[in-house]
């Protein structure tokens, strides 16, 4: 892991994977550009297409998905709250959507090793942001639009533009987890 | 006897909703404030300080702190003496439904767990109805995320378990919820009773401020070594290692079986949310 840990690297979104490859857990990242939500109710629409041979509503290659569903924006807001969800409810469909070209990865939580193998074998990121910081996160939301499945509400996929959005690197492409290595690690040091 | 028009409930439970869901309590403010004073690890003080950051800028901005603005669970305080003109469940969910439309907050609840579709407007409550004495009602709101929801347990312990098999469960619980729970947690944990009422325990446990001891020594000093135990574990903020796994833990005891010792622990992430009226 890398010891450097505080530092914020800006990261431009859409991303080919050749620019995640030197991201190395525990590194933090600054995120803009465009992020696509999408969570349980999502993912299984998602999966039924893949299923019946139809095009997915984004452009997979280079895309990061970020799992959360937003509190409905008051008036003058962009977003309401928009911090992430637990990522591992998403692990059935995710090998499926970084083996079609998925790129990065944003929630909260360990991740399964199915998920894991298909990241170290696409190049793929796992990043995770604050869980419970929703409104600082949704207050980096620039813009978002309504993509697919309005009738999911909050569950629904929308692009979000988003500015500085704060996150971590959980799982690098290399399979380097934070989850593990960081808890050991901090361990070690006060011994 | 006291006459008390459902109306007064249904807008007491309203406003707790919205204020439970955008001002953080001040207990968890300072527990936060203080673990990031003691906080060596450096991933961990940037989740804490975001984490702080976070709860400014929600009461600044009048936004929920997180957008799992949760399953409302009410508690309700009725004093013998009170008469409610009214249905006080309904009174109760209209509460709960104008708080989620006038707060803009997540609606999060599907009418059925199987077929899922999703009521619309955060109703229906999980209401919870004590007899006291009096002529008052306190209403608690208590939103509860799933996060950590999802994390807790029920054991059924034998009686020579003892204090050591409940805080072995309360650890290992904790420890598996890792980085999903939301961590720092906070732990309310149930012992005795039956199977439901273990349950129960440690759900009402979550609603006493981190910074009020338990009135019992022999559970105060419980509540001190699960504490200890639970940060020693490294887990950390967000599960990348540190200091912070639990910023409290609160214990709450029934009598029980001669052949049982019921223990349920219920985990609540750092959003750990709470209001309070009297009416």
């Amino acid at each position: 892991m890398n010891r450097e840990f505080a530092v914020k690297l800006p990261i431009k979104l859409p991303i080919i994977r050749e620019d995640l490859a030197s991201l190395r857990a525990g590194d933090g990242v600054l995120l803009s550009g465009v992020l696509y939500t999408a969570r349980d109710a999502a993912h299984m629409r998602l999966c039924e297409l893949l299923d019946s041979g139809e095009p997915l509503p984004f452009e997979l290659r280079g895309a990061a998905i970020y799992y959360a569903g937003p509190t409905p924006p008051p008036p003058g807001f962009v977003v309401g709250s928009a911090g992430p969800t637990t990522s591992s409810r998403m692990d059935f469909a995710a090998p499926r959507l970084i083996r079609r070209g998925l790129s990065c990865m944003i929630g909260k939580g360990a991740r399964s090793a199915e998920v894991v193998e298909a990241m170290k074998e696409c190049g793929a990121v796992y990043l995770a942001a604050v869980g419970g910081a929703g409104a600082l996160l949704g207050g980096r939301v620039l813009r978002s639009e309504l993509v697919a499945f309005p009738e999911l509400g909050t569950e629904a996929v929308r692009r979000l533009t988003v500015s500085d959005f704060p996150a971590t690197v959980a799982i690098d492409s290399l399979g380097g987890d934070i989850y593990s290595e960081g808890r050991a690690e901090y361990l070690r040091s006060i011994k | 006897m006291r006459i008390i028009a459902p109306e007064r409930i249904s807008d007491a439970v309203a406003r707790l909703f919205i204020d439970a869901n955008v001002r953080l309590p001040p207990d968890i403010r300072a527990a936060v404030g203080r673990a990031l004073e003691n906080e060596p690890w450096r991933p961990a003080r940037r989740v804490l300080e975001t984490i702080d950051e976070n709860a400014d800028e929600a009461e600044a901005r009048g936004i929920p702190i997180c957008q799992d603005t949760g399953m409302a669970c009410v508690f309700l305080e009725i004093g013998y003496d009170a008469h409610i003109g009214g249905d006080v469940y309904e009174a109760v969910n209209s509460g709960v439904a104008r708080g989620c439309a006038e707060g803009y907050l997540r609606a999060s609840i599907v009418r059925d767990p199987l077929r899922r579709e999703n009521t619309g407007d955060n109703t229906p409550a999980a209401v919870y109805i004590e007899l006291v004495p009096g002529d008052n009602i306190k209403i608690t709101v208590a939103p509860k995320g799933f996060g950590s929801e999802n994390m807790s347990r029920v054991k059924m312990l034998r009686p020579s378990d003892g204090a050591r098999g409940v805080i072995d469960f309360v650890v290992s619980a904790v420890e598996d919820a890792g980085g999903s729970a939301c961590p720092p947690v906070v732990v309310g944990v149930g012992v005795g009773g039956s199977f439901d009422k273990a349950a129960l325990l440690a759900k009402r446990a979550l609603l006493r401020p981190l910074d009020e001891p338990n009135p019992d020594p022999y559970y105060a000093e419980l509540e001190c070594e699960l504490l200890e135990k639970l940060n020693a574990l490294g887990t950390g903020p967000m599960g990348f290692g540190g200091k912070t796994t639990a910023l409290g833990v609160s214990v709450l005891s029934a009598p029980t079986h001669i052949a049982g010792l019921p223990a349920a622990v219920n985990i609540s992430c750092h959003v750990t949310r709470h209001a309070t009226e009297i009416v």
